[in-house]
């Protein structure tokens, strides 16, 4: 099981979409996980046969859980194959033992008295992996005083909600934010898609989303600061730009997925790879690299309105971007007084990493292309 | 006014005082007159009441169950002794088909107030065709009454209000209890039929059990004790109707449950138990619910397989240190 995030320690091997015998090339997606992400796919990362699948579907697994074995086509490997497999019967019993550890029995008088009493049953060590009353009273013994009959909140379990929940905070607490804002006129480039657009049919139309990304991808190569991640106090600069889309989901929450390698994707491609994985994220069918790669985000609430976006930067990342509503403002050029297509650009940047300088210059650079938008394409 | 007699004497004297209270009331079974009853309950009675009301009849169980139950609905109060519950299964098509059923097939016009007895139980070398344990079989029938007295005091007030009810009763009596000691009073308002009794209070575990188990349970209680577990035993006395409310009240007390019956596990009694439990009180137990019964073979003839196979002190004491996590 590939670790699919930073933060992630297990996940539910769905389907396999290769049986044993079967034959498999480096890159071919073989399972879907469930993640508290979401679906994500499994790529294979060898040529080679599927000899065994270990993990029945719908099991839960940690992470570094051998899923199945690959028989490589490499020489090297076949030799030393009676071997691994031993050991990964071996560790195949252990991840068994466990994953029938994993139902925590709870007698049922116990979990009744655990109700009544307000004691915690996550709290308490099983006994040959059982709860019994006796232990639920001690522990009730041990809280010093019975706290006051709460409300009972309904407490909603989301695995999505969490995994934000995690990341935000851990942000909020280690990465010391700064935050710039800059307007920017954007009738220029509006105008530039405007005519582009006419000769289109509807679906190959660019949408100023696209523009947007494509200019946050150039000024990101000018400022390659802001691209890449803080790791074990490091500053680690990334040569491929892989910003995260900030995706709402239709039933709740929200996906950053990769657009993965952008710096090589022109404003056609780019509108095209944006479809694309909007439509895969809202079905739940990422892949497992656009899941982990995001080198910095990029977060559009302008739909709703909202003019200024001051997000908060996914860890290891070092910046989030942030686009507002494009609206109708009064803009001053030269003398004249007019009005333009405005937009508030923000940038949130780790200051560990950066200073607010490097914001300013990306911002900067952001506002150049988006005046001269025939260069974004 | 309280005396120590034996468990054959206890029933003796319930049968003698029904039949001097009541005329009619009469005894006929296999060898209940001039043998005195194959487990010499009936011994001097013929003396007393003559063969009027002492009758031997033929070996035919149906037979003679049969006209039991023509006398109870004729207004006789008949007591039918089958030698052994083994030989019942001769009688089943009366006792099923005609004694439980014929209140209800008469439309409420004619009960059976009959009273059948019969000893029942292993552990005497009969080997696997007289040795059988089946109360639970018939407490599977609706129409039935089944009473299993384990003492004395019992064993003298079960058959008292086995006559007193208007519907075929039948009482086993465990064989190797005849000879048991205990003491009766006569005096006492009998514990009516579906009472279940807690014979000994314990916080700990409750033991449910019924007939002969009852003292192979305090046996083992003896030795439990000693190690500091304070087991409620309750000695159910009737398999049907059942106490289901004194089974649970011990269960909301304890939250552990074992039963011991000498029947098989399959399709048991205790199997019948243990479904109750589950619908009335499950979230009231703290550990599954174990059971000591017999081995699920034909009871063996050789002592040492049979005593094996019956349940037996150290048994429970095993079961019962399982459940409680102690070993």
């Amino acid at each position: 099981m590939p670790s699919l995030g930073a933060d992630m320690e297990s996940a539910i091997l769905m389907e396999w979409l290769v049986k044993e015998g079967d034959r498999v090339t480096k890159g071919q997606v073989i399972a879907e996980v469930e993640t508290s992400k979401g679906v994500i796919e499994i790529e294979v990362f060898e040529d080679g046969v599927i000899e065994k699948l270990l993990v029945e579907e719908e099991t839960e697994c940690k992470v570094g859980v051998v899923l199945a074995i690959i028989n490589s086509d490499s020489e090297e490997v076949s030799q030393v194959k009676v071997e691994s497999e031993e050991k990964i019967v071996e560790s195949q019993k252990e991840l068994v033992v466990e994953t029938e550890n994993e139902r925590l029995k709870i007698s049922p008088i116990a979990r009744k008295k655990a109700d009544e009493l307000g004691v915690d049953l996550t709290k308490i060590e099983p006994i040959n992996g059982v709860i019994h009353l006796s232990q639920v009273e001690a522990m009730s013994k041990t809280i010093s005083k019975i706290p006051e009959k709460k409300e009972k909140v309904k407490k909603e379990k989301n695995g999505m909600r969490q995994a934000i929940a995690a990341a935000m905070s851990k942000s909020n607490s280690e990465i010391p934010h700064y935050y710039l804002s800059t307007s920017i006129n954007m009738t220029p480039a509006l105008n530039y898609l405007a005519e582009l657009n006419k000769e289109r049919s509807i679906k190959e139309r660019i949408l100023p989303v696209a523009i947007l990304i494509r200019g946050v991808v150039l000024s990101l190569k000018e400022t390659p600061q802001l691209n890449g991640f803080w790791l074990d106090d490091e500053h680690q600069i990334s040569q491929e730009i892989h910003p995260g889309i900030a995706i709402a989901l239709r039933k709740g929450g929200l996906m950053t997925p990769a657009l993965l390698d952008a710096q090589n994707l022109g404003l056609n491609d780019t509108m095209n790879s944006l479809s694309d994985l909007i439509s895969r994220t809202r079905t739940g069918k990422l892949r497992a690299s656009e899941m982990t790669k995001q080198t910095i985000t990029i977060t559009n609430l302008g739909d709703l309105g909202v003019e200024s976006v001051y997000g908060v930067i996914y860890p290891p990342q070092l910046a989030v971007v942030g686009l507002g509503a494009i609206v109708d403002s009064p803009w001053a050029e030269g003398d004249t007084l007019c009005v333009r297509k405005v937009m508030q650009a923000t940038i949130a940047g780790d200051h560990r990493a950066t200073d607010g300088r490097i914001g300013a210059q990306f911002l900067d650079k952001l506002n150049q292309f988006l005046q001269k938008p025939e260069e974004l394409v | 006014m309280d005396n120590i007699i034996t468990y054959r004497e206890a029933v003796r004297e319930s049968i003698r005082k029904a039949m001097q209270e009541d005329e009619r009331v009469f005894l006929m079974g296999e060898d209940v007159g001039h043998y005195g009853g194959c487990f010499a309950v009936s011994k001097g009675l013929l003396d007393e009441f003559t063969d009027k009301r002492i009758i031997d009849t033929p070996l035919s169980e149906s037979a003679f169950t049969g006209a039991g139950i023509g006398a109870a609905m004729n207004g006789m109060r008949p007591i039918v002794e089958i030698m052994t519950v083994n030989f019942s299964l001769l009688a089943l098509d009366q006792i099923m088909n005609n004694a439980a059923t014929l209140l209800y097939m008469s439309g409420g016009q004619f009960n059976v107030p009959l009273v059948i007895r019969m000893a029942t139980g292993g552990g005497k070398q009969l080997g696997a065709q007289h040795s059988h344990s089946l109360e639970g079989w018939f407490a599977h029938i609706p129409g039935l009454k089944v009473l299993t007295p384990a003492t004395v005091q019992d064993a003298y007030d079960m058959l008292t209000l086995a006559l007193a009810d208007p519907d075929p009763v039948l009482i086993f009596e465990n064989s190797l209890l005849y000879n048991s000691k205990g003491s009766l009073d006569t005096k006492v308002t009998p514990l009516a039929i579906g009472k279940a009794q807690v014979y000994k209070e314990g916080k700990d575990i409750t033991i449910l059990t019924y007939g002969i188990n009852l003292f192979k349970v305090l046996e083992a209680v003896e030795s439990l004790e000693k190690e500091g577990i304070a087991v409620e035993v309750i000695d159910l006395r009737s398999l049907r109707p059942l106490d289901d409310e004194t089974i649970m009240k011990s269960i909301k007390k304890t939250h552990k449950v074992i039963i011991v019956d000498e029947g098989w596990k399959s399709g048991s009694i205790s199997a019948e138990i243990m479904a109750r439990i589950n619908e009335q009180a499950f979230y009231e137990l703290d550990t599954p619910m174990a059971r000591v019964c017999t081995v699920e073979v034909p009871l063996p003839f050789a002592k040492h397989l049979e005593d094996e196979a019956l349940p037996h002190a150290k048994k429970i004491v095993d079961v019962v240190k399982k459940v409680m996590g102690v070993s």
